[in-house]
């Protein structure tokens, strides 16, 4: 195991932060758009997210991909690996995370949704600044938790041919005949970037204000 | 001559929740300038009261005249109701300020964000002019220094005269009262209390839910006495509080006599 061989990997995992990263705000978006569904008066989009989340949930996301990664092409639309992978762990995330907000938002108490009424606010206005803002401190744990899965998932997308931290110890395993090296050298680099999220989120939990303070 | 439109008229209010109805066919004028406290036993109606006239209830039948416009339903001869568009509702309720037990404050906000949101957000003001204001307001009820802090930073007093703020910034003609010291420590009740004197003391037309019956009694200019929903009496202190008393009234004061109440005993 050499330098030089490590610092290939350590390249990789940039597009593993890269892939993860995109995906986790990608996917915090869509599950703010599927609560939003959620929270509508219509019946429709309950029953679209409600179809959404199950599916997301219930299909392995290698599966998921590898249906994504032949379906468009048949449907006449040529995505790259990257993109293909960014859509599938997107909306793969998106699932999980409008799990964890539903909570969020349930927990929002009443009292603080009539005190936004009474001041003249919008039902938009109040989900933008109110429900919103609250749910995701409420929830914050579980979305740094969910950052950890989908870094650690992302080694699936080496399937759609994105080259990734997992896809270039695969490579160098066959080129080096090194696999237990190569391997451990991995897994330590997944190790580091996952403490690096957690303390970040330590340290997030800590300032961000009013966190953890909604449900009195 | 006509007689000036009251701050809020009740109207034949009823209210069920489900099969059990919890206001029985209430009529209340509250005159401009009034402070109305609603008075009664635990369970009776009166948050439902505040909460149909502020239209975070739906009232099942009769109506809730603001300033002479009708809240939450548009008026039909017919005696069909039909609900107001949001923006009539919001138009008409941007008369009202309400103030909860439980405070309501954003968690999220400092003491100023809280007050000053409505002012950005709704109001469409500046952000320096909403913040000015704001501090004007928190200044009113002795919370300048603190506008900073967030409500998890602050006393239960504190973040009371903070909603209380975050309500009088939005300049309404009416403030409604849910019994706003009932959550706070025995101690922290007269700060909040010294405020809504004050604010009475400007003329502001106020509706106080309250136990503080010391307060009901020197502060307010309307007693309502409300029992098992229904308004068993309404008027100015002195008569309600005179000896003989109903005797529904005489039982409650008996449960809710306070050093303040002590003096009418
Ligand atoms: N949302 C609700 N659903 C069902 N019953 C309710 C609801 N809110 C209040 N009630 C009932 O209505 C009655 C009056 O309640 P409330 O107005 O809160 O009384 P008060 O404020 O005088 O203590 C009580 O019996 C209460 O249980
Ligand atoms: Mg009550």
């Amino acid at each position: 195991m050499t330098w030089q061989l490590f610092s290939l990997l350590v390249q990789a995992s940039g597009m593993t932060i890269l892939i993860s990263t995109i995906s986790i705000l990608v996917g915090l978006g869509v599950a703010i758009l599927l609560s939003a569904a959620r929270l509508s008066h219509l019946r429709v989009l309950h029953g679209f997210t409600a179809l959404f989340i199950s599916f997301f949930r219930g299909v392995p996301l290698l599966v998921q991909l590898l249906l994504l990664f032949n379906l468009l092409p048949a449907l006449g639309i040529s995505l790259s690996g990257f993109a293909t992978a960014i859509i599938g762990l997107s909306l793969c995330t998106a699932a999980y995370q409008a799990e964890n907000l539903r909570g969020g938002f349930d927990a929002v108490p009443k009292g603080l949704i009539e005190s936004a009424d009474m001041a003249g606010f919008s039902p938009a206005q109040t989900f933008l600044r109110i429900r919103i803002p609250i749910a995701l401190r409420l929830t914050f744990p579980a979305l740094v938790n969910e950052a950890i899965l989908i870094l650690k998932a992302s080694s699936l997308v080496s399937v759609v041919g994105v080259i990734e931290l997992t896809r270039m110890a695969q490579n160098l395993s066959a080129s080096t005949f090194m696999p237990v090296e190569i391997f451990a050298s991995a897994g330590l680099i997944y190790l580091v970037i996952n403490q690096v999220v957690a303390a970040i989120g330590r340290y997030a939990e800590r300032r961000l204000p009013g966190m953890g303070q909604a449900a009195r | 001559m006509t007689r000036p439109t009251p701050a809020i008229s009740v109207v034949n209010v009823s209210k069920s929740f489900g099969q059990t109805e919890v206001l029985h066919d209430i009529s209340l004028d509250i005159p401009a300038g009034q402070v109305s406290c609603l008075i009664g036993p635990s369970g009776s109606g009166k948050s439902t009261l505040l909460r149909c006239i502020a239209f975070l209830e739906e009232t099942t039948s009769g109506r809730i005249l603001i300033e002479g416009q009708p809240l939450g339903f548009s008026e039909q001869d017919s005696g069909y109701r039909a609900r107001q568009s949001r923006a009539q509702t919001r138009a008409v309720r941007a008369n009202i300020g309400m103030v909860f037990q439980q405070f309501n404050l954003w968690p999220h906000m400092t003491a100023l964000g809280n007050v000053s949101a409505a002012l950005k957000v709704v109001r469409k003001l500046p952000k320096a002019e909403a913040e000015a204001r704001a501090m004007a307001q928190l200044t009113k009820v002795g919370l300048a220094e603190r506008a900073h802090h967030y409500p998890s930073q602050l006393s239960g007093g504190q973040q009371q005269r903070v909603a209380i703020a975050r309500a009088l910034a939005l300049e309404p003609k009416i403030m409604l009262f849910d019994e706003p010291t009932s959550a706070l420590d025995p101690e922290l009740t007269g700060e909040v209390l010294t405020v809504m004197r004050t604010l009475a003391a400007e003329g502001m037309t106020m509706v106080v839910v309250t136990h503080e019956i010391g307060f009901a009694a020197s502060v307010g200019t309307q007693i309502n006495f409300l029992d098992q929903g229904r308004l068993l009496f309404s008027g100015p202190p002195e008569e309600v509080f005179r000896k003989p008393r109903p005797q529904r009234l005489e039982q409650f004061l008996d449960t809710y006599i306070d050093r303040g109440a002590s003096m009418l005993a």
